[in-house]
């Protein structure tokens, strides 16, 4: 008597193996790989951001401007007419021949990546072209480091933040319980988080109400708001220093309770600012955050040690929002919503329900179909689906995949297409039957006559499964995914496991009992 | 139980005139479709901004007009049921790029006091990112066609493969215009969907040709028509209880799968139907039209075949030392 073959324990195997690999995603249990639910499926944000790369090539001009002022005046080369033209190029102009040489070599070891030309002693600095696209590399790199950070400090749970293609930026939050939590999670990705410590231009701050924007330019200020007032102030346009020398950041509170925000600048911030402090004893510094003047109180003597504090009028929320903005780092460049989608944890559930419930009853509704027409040739053939729902559970979990609401889609069409692997091969089988050939002849012939159609149908639909998954976005790759390894996993239930169940069942097959074995009616030989 | 019983083969190719004017007439009319009246582009490909919201209740869906045209910029916002009477969809061709306050926040302060609701999706597209999805989902369309093309051409014949494609185009194109005639949002799961038809309509087409390929080995006849009439019956049960199976699928997943993915499982219930029709009536009769010659296909195999078995000779030659 024939016994277990090859087939059979190959499948048994992928059943196995199929039932233990989806069991941590079936029970959601806390350990072992399993499928994540897509943003569709448990609710959450999804977002494709841009970015203005134009305004870090500004900034970082801005931040050179500031580099120039401080080793001039440190070295004592006397200039005037620093100014910041069109966003991208410095202009100065020496008052002293003699320091020409010596200002040339300083900027060539200060600042690198930069061209300097020479009108007499009018200079303009600005930046190579291969710096240029340097600097907006960096600022997509560093946007997505700034905001993994940032949200990673909120205390989300597994957040996704990855550069896709050459300027955009894909951010995945899921779990967001309501759509306030939600805005203030944009809130604080959108954040620049630019910090500017900047000197009041005392001698013309009377006529700030007065002034206009252009005005202002001409001294080299700008005009800056203030954050809770509708007071204005005139500020030199060229920072004392930024954001980038800060070093920690912490929500404190004031002697009125009142939250604030205390930072801390690194060694060559904390003596940039003891120095400015030192010499502008009198005046006033105003602490800009995002272009908004926080405060600018008078400096009554030199501040040493390099900590500043920011008060506001802040919300609690707002201040602890503010200092984790602050830690993880300015935004180089601002970011751009082009493409987002947000889904409710309710609508979510809803969609897991209404999803499921067209599963199980496609599923029912095929099995029963399969039973009914085949007899026992339709049980096995379940057997080999349910083995299949099984091993495209397992092999998602094990890759950890993502399962989205096309997804399910995907897994229900294959419970449909799955099934025809069967009727090919049951249909060839009872043909031969009918032609009156042996049970055994008619499996094996069966067997490999459809094979070839069977590749044939699977492997284009494969095609059309990798185009959609290379070329699809988000959850459309969702249902590429699970239509392929549900048709790559037929092969192995459909074909090979119900082959195997027939060998192995071969010795019980009555030739009398087609009926109940192949639900056709017997006709005896021809 | 057995519904289809093979007895003599069914004289389809006889009545192929008939089924071609059809097809052409449903090809006729979807491409009219499609050019007079347009996809209805839906936020994927056409950019916007679409918020769902779920009331406890029944949706006020005239208090919520009011208080949306307080706001200017969504003036022009259209609002309709979602599925059912708790749900509504308000949708605007604007697309804002600001991260701060987006639509959604706009519409929790616009709708406060239209009754308990939430605000369950929102979904904006900008319109950069909306023609750059339109692109690549032509791509994706034209890319797996070819795929499909190189294939059938490489395990059948060119015109096996010319013949499977035109059925395929055809499929696509009716399953089109129904979108077009029933103003069906055009969205990615739309694409989703027609690149499954392509899938499964070719599906169905190749178990067809594949029992032609066998046919053409082992039937004596030496007209085409002849053989194509034999094995597009045998292989009829297969190829409707197949359909059957999977169009009841689609169904529950139209009827039961929920308001967001009824724009797929539509146009996939659709294309299950064209593409059954198609692979029984349609693409064989191409087969023929496109000149296919039963004798020089199988005087080309004969021709395959024999260099396999010279090789093999040599081979066998060689290893005896006799070469």
């Amino acid at each position: 008597m024939k016994t277990l073959n090859f087939r059979v324990i190959l499948f048994a195997f992928a059943l196995i193996f199929g039932i233990v690999f989806s069991i941590p995603s079936i029970t959601q249990s806390e350990s072992g790989k399993k499928i994540t639910l897509g943003l569709d499926l448990q609710g959450g944000l999804h977002m494709l951001l841009g970015i203005k790369s134009d305004v870090a090539i500004e900034s970082r001009t801005k931040s050179m401007a500031a580099t120039v002022k401080y080793i001039f005046d440190d070295e004592e080369i006397i200039f005037d007419e620093l100014r910041m033209v069109d966003g991208k190029q410095i202009t100065f102009e020496l008052l002293d021949n003699d320091d020409v040489t010596k200002a040339k070599e300083l900027l060539k070891k200060e600042l690198q990546g930069t061209v300097l030309s020479q009108n007499g002693l009018k200079f303009s600095l600005e930046m190579t072209p291969e710096e240029i696209s340097r600097t907006k590399q960096n600022a997509i790199k560093q946007a997505v480091d700034t905001i993994r950070n940032r949200l990673n400090e909120f205390g989300l749970a597994e957040p996704t933040v990855a550069k896709q293609g050459e300027d955009k930026i894909l951010v995945e939050v899921p779990g967001i319980k309501t759509q306030e939590d939600e805005q203030r999670i944009r809130e604080l990705i959108a954040r620049a988080a630019h910090l500017q410590l900047m000197a009041v231009d005392e001698d013309r701050a009377a006529r700030v109400m007065t002034m206009n924007e252009n005005e202002a330019r001409s001294y080299g200020d700008v005009i800056l708001p203030d954050v809770n007032t509708p007071e204005r102030y005139l500020l030199r346009q060229i920072p004392v220093l930024d954001g980038s020398m800060l070093t920690d950041a912490k929500v404190g509170f004031d002697k009125n309770n009142q939250p604030v925000i205390n930072f801390s600048l690194n060694g060559q911030g904390a003596k940039i600012f003891g120095d400015f402090t030192a010499k502008s004893v009198g005046k006033r510094m105003a602490v800009v955050l995002d272009n908004k003047v926080y405060s600018a109180p008078n400096i009554r003597e030199r501040i040493g040690g390099g900590h500043v504090q920011i008060s506001g009028n802040f919300k609690l929320n707002e201040a602890h929002d503010i200092a984790i903005a602050l830690r993880s780092g300015a935004l180089l460049a601002p970011v751009f919503v082009m493409e987002k989608r947000s889904v409710g944890p309710s609508l979510g559930a809803d969609n897991i329900k209404a999803s499921s419930m067209a599963l199980a009853l496609g599923f029912v509704l095929v099995v029963l179909f399969m039973i009914l027409y085949y007899g026992m040739a339709g049980v096995i053939a379940n057997v080999a689906l349910i083995g299949n729902l099984f091993l495209i559970i397992a092999v998602m979990s094990l890759f950890g995949a993502t399962l989205t609401l096309p997804g399910m889609a995907g897994i229900v069409l294959t419970v449909g297409m799955a099934v025809d692997a069967n009727v090919i091969i049951n249909e060839r089988i009872r043909e031969i039957l009918h032609a009156g050939k042996s049970v055994a002849k008619s499996i094996e012939d069966g067997y490999d006559k459809a094979f070839t159609a069977i590749l044939d149908a699977n492997v284009t639909t494969l095609i059309a499964a990798v185009v959609l998954w290379a070329y699809g976005t988000g959850p459309l790759k969702g249902f590429a995914l699970t239509m392929g390894i549900g048709i790559l996993a037929s092969m192995l239930t459909a074909i090979v496991g119900t082959h195997g169940m027939y060998q192995w069942l071969m010795p019980k097959i009555d030739r009398k009992k087609l009926g109940f074995w192949f639900g056709i009616k017997t006709e005896g030989t021809k | 139980m057995e519904v289809f019983k093979y007895k003599k083969p069914l004289a389809l190719m006889s009545k192929s005139k008939r089924f071609g004017m059809v097809s052409l007439t449903l090809l006729i009319i979807s491409l009219g479709l499609i050019f007079t009246k347009g996809f209805n582009y839906g936020l994927d490909f056409a950019g916007g901004t679409l918020v769902q919201v779920h009331y406890e209740k029944k949706a006020p869906i005239d208090a919520v007009r009011k208080a949306i045209a307080k706001d200017k910029n969504y003036e022009s916002a259209s609002v309709t049921y979602f599925g059912n009477d708790n749900e509504i969809i308000i949708r605007t061709k604007n697309s804002s790029k600001s991260l701060g306050k987006d639509m959604g926040d706009t519409m929790r302060g616009l709708l406060k006091g239209t009754g308990n609701f939430e605000v369950r999706r929102v979904d904006m597209v900008g319109a950069k990112v909306g023609s750059e999805l339109r692109e690549k989902g032509l791509m994706s369309l034209f890319l797996a066609i070819l795929g499909i093309l190189v294939y059938v051409s490489f395990r059948f014949e060119w015109r096996f493969a010319v013949a499977s494609v035109m059925a395929l185009v055809h499929d696509v194109t009716i399953a089109m215009g129904a979108v077009v005639l029933f103003g069906i949002e055009v969205n990615l799961d739309t694409l989703a969907a027609l690149l499954t038809i392509l899938g499964y309509s070719l599906n169905d087409t190749i178990i067809v040709f594949d029992r032609i390929r066998e046919g053409i080995r082992d039937i004596k006849d030496p007209n085409l028509a002849g053989i194509i009439d034999e094995s597009v019956t045998q292989t009829l049960s297969r190829t409707t209880l197949t359909s059957l199976t999977t169009f009841f699928v689609v169904l529950t997943l139209f009827v039961f799968g929920g308001e967001i993915i009824r724009g797929f499982s539509f146009t996939l219930l659709v294309g299950v139907v064209v593409g059954t029709y198609s692979s029984i009536f349609v693409a064989s009769p191409i087969l023929m039209w496109l000149g296919f010659s039963v004798s020089e296909f199988r005087e080309k195999e004969a021709a395959k075949l024999k260099r396999e078995k010279e090789k093999e000779k040599m081979r066998a030659m060689y290893e005896n030392g006799t070469l």
